[in-house]
């Protein structure tokens, strides 16, 4: 395709890529080609699905595409076939011949795998009549499901770029960051700091002004920016050209973990398509507007996640963050002026460009504006990525969307913000929630993943499991993060290992003000809060674990043992067939033993056993 | 090469040095090519380097030294302070096990049990038969489908202890 001129000849090429897609008439399946499909398999049922259209002869009849993310990861892989938007998941190789002859050739439905809702018993065929959908204001991750993310193509048919040429053309850089301003925008990484404002500073200082995107999600739970950068690219390249109008910059890096290789291949193509076309680089459609984006890859170091180390990190340095007495968008990037933001606001910069700041406005709180996309995992029967807008309560979210927990557990607590945030119990479940609201509860939205916990989570191994990944990811520069975190894993360690002693849960809240008050760096100052709102909401396990020497969820291993129900078990032997210590025994349909001596707490029995007869003691 | 540099190969260990890989100089000087030897590009050039060797071998640091102008200790600096890379050989397959918090809660502790005992390495560690590293990583953003496993670049989901074991044979049964 040949380079785009001006802005006449993108909006021919959307035109004649509309109408042709108006004319196509064949039928198109698309599979999700994210990674969470991919884990459990996308690749080989995509090459079963064209070996096989190939060996019933219908190859030329059908098109498929891979897509970006759908976000029901729970039921991957996924696929629909359009245009009736037939929805089927969890598929497997074995099951593309009888897609293909049924629903291909004689356009029947395959029952067996459509979806079936859990709670009416239902089979649902469309994708969007499924609860977990209906639910959902798709808004930036809307795109994911209709475009393959390495056709440019497949963006600019769905309307992409026009906002583009509305920033390029028709308005100032004064007026762009005047609608960002107006619309509410807030940092989706988590700071929540008003995005408009950042532009309107950043402008204002002199200098080679740098625009960064921040793809270092390092939370670990959250996969938003993951699925949007795989999924969507041109999103993020559209929002960052934007931004560097608006601020004046010619200079841009998307900054990208190393271990998210899909997302960095799909945003290298997106970012040469968009050269080859003129959407970047020299002269981009004529405007005499310059902008370049260059990619750079992290290191897996969580820290960098952080403005100022990931700036470091950029000039080639370790990661390490400074004090922020001069902000970065006044010297960051090489001592120049640097407007860094998240995936996600980027992602939304060309839909408030598009339908205007009172739009987007209109949509979620007053504090608040526009909707998140949240990473729903853990304990949770629709695992995946949801977007809702902002203020919707965190029951609607677990439960409506979410659909609770499996196995008829209880729900124990939900942790979202990740390693800085906190522990949510069920009381405050009826929270809607935004930026102000999870952190008066001592939590915080942050960049949206949310891990949802049942019966069976240990809060006190949380607490120890966060700490011990910040003191691994504490870059070392101040005394309180780098001491002060690995004291408290010390006294978590020991209560995890019924060393714990009176006095303990007093000395980790103090340990942590100390280090909330005087970290250099925001790893440090929120590194005590997963402790701090476990021990305020959950403080009874704490002393479980230190007076009682017992762990009531059953997961420190030197705290509990499994016993077995003589009342519940039906003897179905299943916990002996699969028990690897041979710890097991009884006859068939009378109640067994375990052996206490041989048993090694792998939990596989527990998990097994159909009947709740394997307890926590 | 330095003297220094020589005294530091000696130092990582002669231990590794029976696993030394036959350096392909010209790839390794294509790949500095190809970030036009850009020394704010360091961290890129041994993630590279390390997808061609599974590690960083020290042998290349002098060549990077004088090609990217920059010192000893600031490579050394680099190369110890981000996990993506390795200055010890790593086996052929690289096992990183998921332990971010949604793989954590559904049971990662438990695979990463079974390949320890499977494979009788600690984390961090490589078989003796240079065919498995086992690793831990915080996440790779498939938290849908914990608790996650990535062998080189393919990743499996939904695992449990034995369903791990069944991913491992298949690696292993390549390898004979």
């Amino acid at each position: 395709m040949a380079r785009l001129e001006n802005r006449e000849a993108l909006q021919e090429l959307r035109n004649s890529l509309q109408t042709e897609k108006k004319e196509d008439q064949k039928r198109l399946i698309s599979l999700c080609a994210g990674s969470g499909c991919g884990a459990y398999g996308t690749e080989k049922v995509y090459q079963a699905l064209i070996d096989e259209l190939a060996r019933q002869g219908v190859r030329n009849d059908v098109d498929v595409k891979l897509t970006g993310c759908h976000g029901f990861c729970e039921k991957g892989p996924i696929m629909v076939i359009h245009p009736e938007g037939i929805f089927y998941s969890q598929l497997k190789e074995k099951h593309i011949p009888e897609i293909v002859e049924k629903t291909i050739i004689n356009g029947e439905l395959v029952d067996s795998l459509l979806f079936k809702d859990p709670s009416t018993k239902k089979k649902i065929t469309k994708e969007e009549d499924i609860p977990f959908y209906q639910l959902q204001q798709r808004i930036i991750f809307g795109n994911n499901i209709l475009s393959d993310p390495t056709r440019i193509e497949d963006y600019i048919g769905l309307g992409g770029y026009s906002a583009l040429e509305k920033a390029l053309f028709d308005m100032t850089p004064e007026e762009i960051i005047g609608q960002i301003k107006e619309s509410g925008l807030r940092g989706r990484g988590g700071g929540g700091f008003p995005t408009g404002i950042k532009w309107e500073t950043c402008r204002r200082h002199e200098g080679d002004r740098y625009i960064i995107c921040n793809a270092d999600e390092g939370d670990p739970g959250a996969y938003m920016d993951r699925s949007l950068l795989e999924g969507n690219p041109n999103s993020i390249i559209e929002g960052m050209i934007i931004g560097a109008i608006a601020i004046g910059s010619h200079d841009g890096y998307v900054y990208v973990r190393h271990e998210y290789p899909l997302a960095v291949k799909n945003l290298s193509i997106a970012l040469k398509r968009a050269e080859d076309l003129g959407l970047l680089g020299k002269d981009i459609l004529g405007s005499g507007f310059d902008f370049e984006i260059h990619v750079s890859r992290g290191g897996g170091a969580f820290v960098c996640g952080e403005s100022t180390a990931l700036m470091a990190s950029l000039e080639g340095d370790p990661g390490r963050p400074r004090a922020k007495y001069i902000h970065t968008v006044e010297k960051g990037l090489r001592q120049n002026p640097s407007n860094l933001n998240n995936v996600e606001t980027w992602a939304n910069v060309p839909v408030i460009i598009n339908k205007g700041a009172e739009w987007f406005s209109s949509i979620g709180t007053e504090g608040s504006t526009g909707t998140k996309i949240f990473s729903l995992v853990g304990k949770v029967v629709n695992t995946g990525l949801v977007e809702v807008p902002m203020g919707t309560t965190l029951r609607t979210i677990i439960f409506d969307i979410g659909g609770g927990i499996p196995k008829k557990k209880k729900f124990k607590a939900v942790q979202s913000g990740g390693p800085s945030g906190g522990c949510i119990p069920e009381q405050f479940l009826d929270l809607g929630v935004d930026f102000d609201e999870l952190t008066k509860v001592g939590s915080m939205m942050g960049s949206g993943g949310m891990i949802v916990m049942d019966q069976d989570t240990c809060m006190v191994d949380i607490a120890r499991y966060f700490l011990d990944f910040l003191r691994e990811e504490s870059c070392g520069q101040c005394n309180p993060c780098r001491e002060g975190i690995k004291r408290m894993l010390e006294v978590l360690t020991d209560i995890c290992q019924g060393k714990g002693k009176e006095g303990d849960i007093e000395l980790l809240e103090d340990l942590g003000t100390m280090i909330r008050k005087f970290s250099l760096c925001g790893l440090g100052t929120s590194a005590p809060n997963p402790v701090l709102t476990t021990i305020k909401y959950f403080r009874d396990e704490y002393e479980a674990h230190i007076r009682d020497k017992k762990c009531p969820a059953g997961v420190c291993k030197e705290l509990f043992y499994y016993e077995i129900d003589e009342e519940l078990c039906t003897g179905c032997r299943l916990c002996a067939l699969k028990c690897p210590q041979d710890a097991v025994t009884g006859e068939k349909k009378k109640p067994h033993k375990l052996d206490q001596d041989k048993c090694i707490k792998c939990g596989i029995c527990y998990d097994a056993c159909k009947f709740n007869a394997i307890v926590v003691r | 090469m330095t003297v220094q540099s020589l005294l530091i190969i000696f130092l990582l260990g002669t231990k590794s040095m029976e696993n030394r890989v036959e350096i392909d100089w010209q790839k390794i000087d294509s790949i500095i090519d190809k970030y036009n030897g850009n020394p704010e590009a360091i961290l890129m050039i041994m993630q590279d380097i390390s997808d061609l060797y599974n590690y960083v071998p020290p042998e290349v640091i002098p060549l990077l030294v004088e090609r990217l102008g920059v010192s000893e200790s600031k490579i050394y600096s680099i190369a110890t302070f981000y996990k993506t890379i390795s200055l010890d050989p790593r086996g052929k397959h690289i096992i990183n096990v998921c332990t971010g918090t949604a793989c954590h809660v559904r049971g990662a502790d438990k695979i990463m049990d079974a390949l320890r005992e499977d494979l009788n390495i600690n984390e961090g560690q490589t078989t003796d038969d240079q065919l498995f590293s086992l690793e831990a990583v915080r996440c790779i953003g498939c938290c849908a489908s914990g608790p996650v496993i990535k062998v080189n670049q393919e990743t499996h989901g939904g695992l449990d202890r034995s369903s791990v074991l069944k991913v491992l044979e298949n690696y292993k049964q390549d390898a004979t």
